[in-house]
């Protein structure tokens, strides 16, 4: 059977090309949430493999055993209809696979929502990291400085990512450290993150923005606190602050390179979270016309932006 | 054309039941439409923007005089199914002229409930909630102008051709999209109007 | 000369320009030939007119070759310029747009008018009916997608193609992050072949209830035909979501609203939702049939009667629930949070169950029989291991806390194009070759059509297996480069090499049809691969106007092999005339109006709407009056015709 050949060269071929390759970095993950995924994967992978084997081995015993050309030429193959006892194990199996995969999926997706296993106890530290064509802004509030397109974190330190957009829909993911998640201009998306290994990983948006999808990328390097520390202070000593002009001409559509600020944009742009969330759009409370008006027009019209900030 | 004369003349052909059947199927794929519509809806219902909310802008008196219009107008195209079966041309183009009257009247009170709305600034562009309002109305409405296009070409093929199996199923498939067009009406006079009053 | 400038392109380039001047080369020639071989009569009077279901059933199989050739070409081009690193073949932009295309144009133009196709051909013959329940309405069905998918396809000569992708998520889609008009191309051909799609889903329901041949009760109806049917139950549910969901769209980017938007109360998500509420469904609608055929040529060619009937069924009835309760799974990062994410995640490996089973049952079917190795029944061996591994991925996406990793990678692209090619695309191939003697009245080379075969399935594999590495190697989909750092380099030329051997293979098909039609022996019997169970071998090759001389009638699914084995009778009844229904220009016309009302409200040429508008309205008016009857084909036409064959149905 050619067939069957085939599918065996081309399965060598992938192996030497797997081997002979830097392990993918989906599954070289650095922190425990992109661990846990790693290992869920290599749990489906594993499984679905003798899923897959199982089919073929079932399928080149009956086209080897009941090929025309092996059977007598007078042979008539059997009407045969179902067997409740045949279907029956047909039925079964797949749905223990399924229950199994299930069970493995749902406690996973747990594991990787909630905060990292071991770093309950710690107060996490909070970035914003939000998106602008096709650009990547992190404001770390308590440390009261600004990035664009990196991202410096310490490590063994548990951080809770707040995700948003000034624009369209994009996908924050660093593989070495955790899934994806978007970030979107009307809420506020949290991820959790660890990173164990000191060292620089790649971060992207995953998903598609336009023309400047392919180079929206962004640097992290992990490294441990006290450097982190140093860092933040040599910051506060050499950066400029971060005005709200600079920061809407950093949000005109373009690339930019690495830039530091002392100061975040959420002192005069706050997030979509809480009272200027997008999701709160009913009931007029008091005095919020205008604050959630501003909370959710910031990204879209220029215009009703600058009377909006003259009101503040 | 075997006609079957045991059955009434709707459905006296194979053509004419498959018709009735296919429109039975079309529908459901318009309660499919409605049912996209008013899920949208529910979802805006809240997401007002800087634009007013439901109860700021809704209306009691058109909107029951639209109901009334709308509901009567289909008892009285059930009356011209009525007369239909019985043969009675006359009554049944009667009744269908009727139907077709009280459906331009709910037309009428519909536009000038959408001139209002257009008065106490509440239009396509001014939030997603009253976008979806007069989106989801206004399909509606649409297809009871669809609907009164329709009914008045019936009206004058019965004149002209008078009751063959062919207008009878016409006539009959239309008065199954008018009973559907008046279920719909109630969703949005509860689902919409009332609740969005209380 | 404002009002011209709307119509330009906004991103030229040499290349577009050079399509430009082949599209009218091309259709003059076309219009030219046709002129000199004084053929505008014949195409006029017995394709543009019909309402034949298998004369539609073919145009629709021709035009989604078409597009096949336009998606293949869009796909060639984006694995030329990701073959290497820091390529500069395409710019940004117009990798953009060439994605968008690919996608648009091979789900809805290609796949789905193929699917449509074959129901068209091969329903009423496997029912035993002589045309569908409403053939005027099928022939507007096809031109109403033939109107769609011209619309989509003039987008890149006439101001742009849409480039938000085939998803086109909000608010990118929106008129601040795509101002050109691609994306209102977009709404507007979706929307008009939709219109027609849905209409095909209630014209076939009727069909499959109502005119099955004396003798076939639901459960004995061949396993296409089940498959049609339920595909055609999602279709009409799915439809019209998408019908909303595109006037959504229209309406926020042409009328100003703000469904999509991210201020005024809209909501980006809505449109996500909305588009996978139909596009999950959509994917069934796309796989359903081609289990149908699968089945059918599974059975034929291991000379076995399909095993497990009964739980194909039930299986196909499970898939189509589920699949209207997974759509969320297109989106697990979008942060509903864990339990939301869980629960789809559940229904989401649930809907592998049935799938298994079908499976199972297709190797059972095999078991004990006497597998004749046929070009069909070669894609259908190759559909089964391939479409497992498609599958299995599909299971592994289906772990929401995977998808994170997953989410928006090549692994994504490579598993649906793991389940689409050898699931849609082989199957299409398949059936289309398998029923090509019932169309033509000839058989395609055996020789040829093998080499096309292997080229196509192992530059499947070179194709899609690398991405399933470059996308746990953290490759997101749709960048039109990579710099080379980042290793993707070689494997991505390993899936530039398996896309030039599946063009290689297309080619090769398209050879075999003109090498069968000039060489092929035209006398090949009712019944030429000498195996056929079902109804439709019971009648002649290519199928006579009317199908069947007289009704048939049938004891099982296997009418044929009855006849054959059990001595069963399938026509006992004397030759009457036959009504059949008569050509008519109106659906070609229709869609002509439906055609310029999409063009004027893509540019906001409202005179343009308001009067095409009027004209569609007026037109179905105006038919409303006309009596038409149908036309009967009397006794000696019909005895005429079967002696030609060689008697009167046997």
């Amino acid at each position: 059977m050619k067939f069957k050949w085939i599918v065996l060269t081309f399965m060598i071929t992938i192996a030497t090309v797997l081997a002979g390759c830097e392990p993918l970095l989906v599954l070289d993950p650095k922190g425990p949430q992109a661990e846990t995924t790693a290992n869920v994967i290599w749990i489906s992978i594993i499984t679905m493999a003798v899923i897959v084997i199982v089919v073929i081995a079932m399928l080149v015993n009956m086209l080897v055993k009941y090929r025309a050309s092996k059977q007598p030429v007078d042979y008539e193959p059997p009407h045969i209809e179902g067997n409740p006892i045949v279907e029956g194990i047909i039925v079964g199996i797949p749905i223990l696979i399924v229950a199994f995969l299930s069970v493995v999926s749902v406690m996973s997706t747990y594991a990787v929502e909630g905060t990292p296993e071991g770093y309950e106890e710690q107060e996490p530290l909070v970035i914003y990291a939000s998106s602008s064509n096709w650009k990547w802004h992190f404001s770390y509030p308590e440390q009261d400085i600004e990035t664009v397109n990196y991202l410096f974190i310490p490590t063994n330190q548990a951080i809770e990512f707040r995700l948003y957009s000034h624009g369209t829909i994009s996908s924050f993911w660093i593989p070495q450290l955790a899934g994806q998640k978007y970030a979107m201009a009307d809420m506020v998306n949290t991820l959790n993150v660890v990173a164990e290994e000191p060292g620089e990983y790649v971060g992207r948006n995953a998903n598609f923005n336009g023309e400047g999808f392919a180079e929206n990328t962004f640097n992290v390097t992990a490294m441990p606190h006290d450097e982190f520390d140093t860092w933040i202070e040599e910051i506060h000593e050499t950066a400029d602050p971060l005005t709200e002009e600079k920061f809407t001409e950093l949000l005109e559509p373009g690339h930019l390179g690495l830039m530091t600020f002392t100061g975040t944009h959420q002192d005069f742009k706050p997030a979509p979270e809480g009272e200027n969330g997008g999701h709160d759009h009913g009931a007029p409370k008091e005095n919020d016309t205008e604050s959630d008006s501003d909370g959710n027009s910031h990204d879209e019209h220029s215009e009703s932006e600058e009377t909006d900030h003259s009101n503040h | 054309m075997n006609v079957n004369s045991t059955q009434p003349l709707e459905y006296s052909t194979e053509q004419n039941r498959l018709n009735i059947l296919g429109f039975w199927i079309f529908l459901g794929c318009e309660i499919m439409l409605f049912a996209t519509l008013f899920t949208s809806y529910f979802i805006y219902e809240n997401r007002t923007g800087s634009g007013p909310a439901g109860a700021e802008i809704f209306e009691i008196t058109p909107v029951l005089i639209e109901t009334i219009l709308l509901l009567t107008s289909s008892f009285t195209i059930g009356l011209a199914v009525n007369a239909m079966r019985l043969g009675r041309t006359k009554a049944m183009l009667g009744f269908l002229a009727v139907t077709l009257v009280l459906g331009a009247g709910f037309l009428s009170v519909e536009i000038y409930e959408f001139i209002h709305y257009y008065h106490v600034g509440a239009t396509l562009q001014t939030s997603a909630f009253t976008g979806m309002l007069l989106t989801t109305l206004g399909t509606h409405g649409a297809h009871v102008a669809f609907g009164l296009f329709w009914g008045l070409f019936i009206f004058l093929q019965i004149k002209k051709q008078g009751l063959t199996p062919q207008t009878a199923n016409k006539s009959f498939i239309f008065s199954l999209y008018w009973h559907f067009l008046d279920v719909m009406w109630i969703f949005i006079f509860s689902f919409i109007y009332l609740k969005g009053m209380m | 000369m404002e009002f011209f400038e709307r119509f330009a392109i906004p991103h030229p380039s040499p290349m577009i320009y050079a399509s430009m001047v082949a599209i009218a080369l091309v259709t003059i020639a076309i219009a030219v030939g046709i002129t000199y071989f004084k053929k505008w009569g014949y195409l006029w009077s017995e394709w543009l007119t019909t309402t034949d279901h298998k004369r539609i059933g073919i145009m629709y199989i021709i035009s989604a070759l078409l597009m096949l050739f336009r998606g293949g070409a869009d796909a060639v081009m984006m694995r030329l310029q990701t073959a290497v690193p820091e390529n500069a073949f395409l710019d940004a932009q117009h990798y953009n747009e060439v994605f968008t295309t690919h996608g648009v144009v091979m789900i809805i133009f290609m796949a789905m008018a193929f699917i449509i196709g074959l129901m068209n051909f091969v329903i009423p013959l496997q029912i035993g009916a002589r045309d569908v329940a409403f053939p005027r309405l099928n022939a507007l069905s096809f031109w109403l997608y033939f109107a769609g998918a011209m619309l989509f396809n003039i987008s890149f000569v006439i101001g742009g193609s849409p480039d938000a992708g085939w998803t086109n998520y909000y608010p990118l889609a929106n008129n601040e992050f795509s101002p050109s008009v691609g994306v209102n191309y977009y709404n507007w051909a979706l929307q008009i072949s939709g219109i027609g799609t849905l209409m095909t889903g209630i014209n076939f329901i009727v069909t499959i209830l109502k005119m099955r041949a004396p003798g076939m009760t639901l459960m004995k109806m061949p396993m296409f035909v089940w498959s049609g049917l339920i595909t055609n139950v999602i279709i009409v549910f799915a439809f019209p979501v998408l019908t909303i969901a595109l006037l959504m769209g229209t309406f926020d980017r042409q009328l100003g609203t703000f469904f999509f938007a991210t201020t005024d109360g809209g909501m980006d998500m809505m449109w996500a939702n909305l588009f996978w509420i139909w596009g999950h469904p959509e994917v069934y609608i796309l796989i359903l049939p081609a289990f149908g055929i699968y089945s059918q040529i599974i059975s034929t060619f291991s000379e076995r009667n399909l095993y497990g009937y009964k739980s194909m069924v039930a299986s196909m009835v499970l898939i189509s629930l589920l699949s209207f309760l997974v759509w969320l799974h297109h989106f697990f990062t979008m942060g509903q949070g864990a339990l939301t994410n869980s629960i789809f995640s559940v229904t989401t490996m649930a809907i592998a169950v049935p799938t298994g089973i079908k499976i199972f049952n297709w190797l059972l079917t095999m078991w004990k029989g006497k597998i004749r190795f046929t070009t069909p029944m070669m894609y259908s061996i190759a559909f089964i291991p391939l479409f497992t591994i498609g599958g299995v991925t599909g299971v592994m996406l289906g772990i929401a806390s995977a998808d994170y990793q997953y989410h928006n990678t090549m692994f994504l692209v490579a598993h649906f194009h793991n389940v689409i090619i050898p699931g849609v695309v082989f199957a299409m191939i398949a059936g289309l070759i398998y029923w090509w003697p019932k169309m033509f009245g000839f058989m395609l080379n055996e020789k040829i059509g093998k080499w096309a075969f292997w080229f196509i399935t192992v530059g499947f594999c070179f194709s899609f297996f690398p991405m399933y590495i470059t996308g746990l190697d953290g490759q997101a989909r749709r960048m039109y480069t990579y710099s080379e750092s980042t290793g993707f380099g070689p494997l991505n030329m390993l899936s530039f090499f398996g896309a030039g051997l599946m063009a290689i293979g297309f080619a090769v098909l398209v050879y075999n049809i003109y090498y069968s039609f000039r060489k092929s022996p035209r006398n090949i019997g009712d019944d030429p691969w000498n195996g056929g169970r079902s109804l439709e071998w019971a009648t002649h090759n290519p199928v006579p106007e009317y199908n069947f001389a007289v009704t048939p009638h049938v004891i099982s699914s296997e009418a044929l092999w009855d006849q054959k084995k059990r001595g069963h009778q399938i026509f006992r009844d004397k030759i009457e005339k036959i009504h059949m229904p008569n050509n008519t220009g109106w659906p070609i016309m229709v869609a002509g109006l439906f055609f310029v009302f999409g063009f004027s409200f893509i540019f906001n040429i409202w005179a343009g709407v308001i009067l095409s508008a009027i004209a569609i309205f007026g037109f179905m008016g105006y038919r409303s009056f006309e009596k038409d009857d149908g036309r009967y084909i009397s006794v000696e036409e019909i005895k005429e015709t079967e002696d030609k064959f060689g008697g009167a149905n046997k």
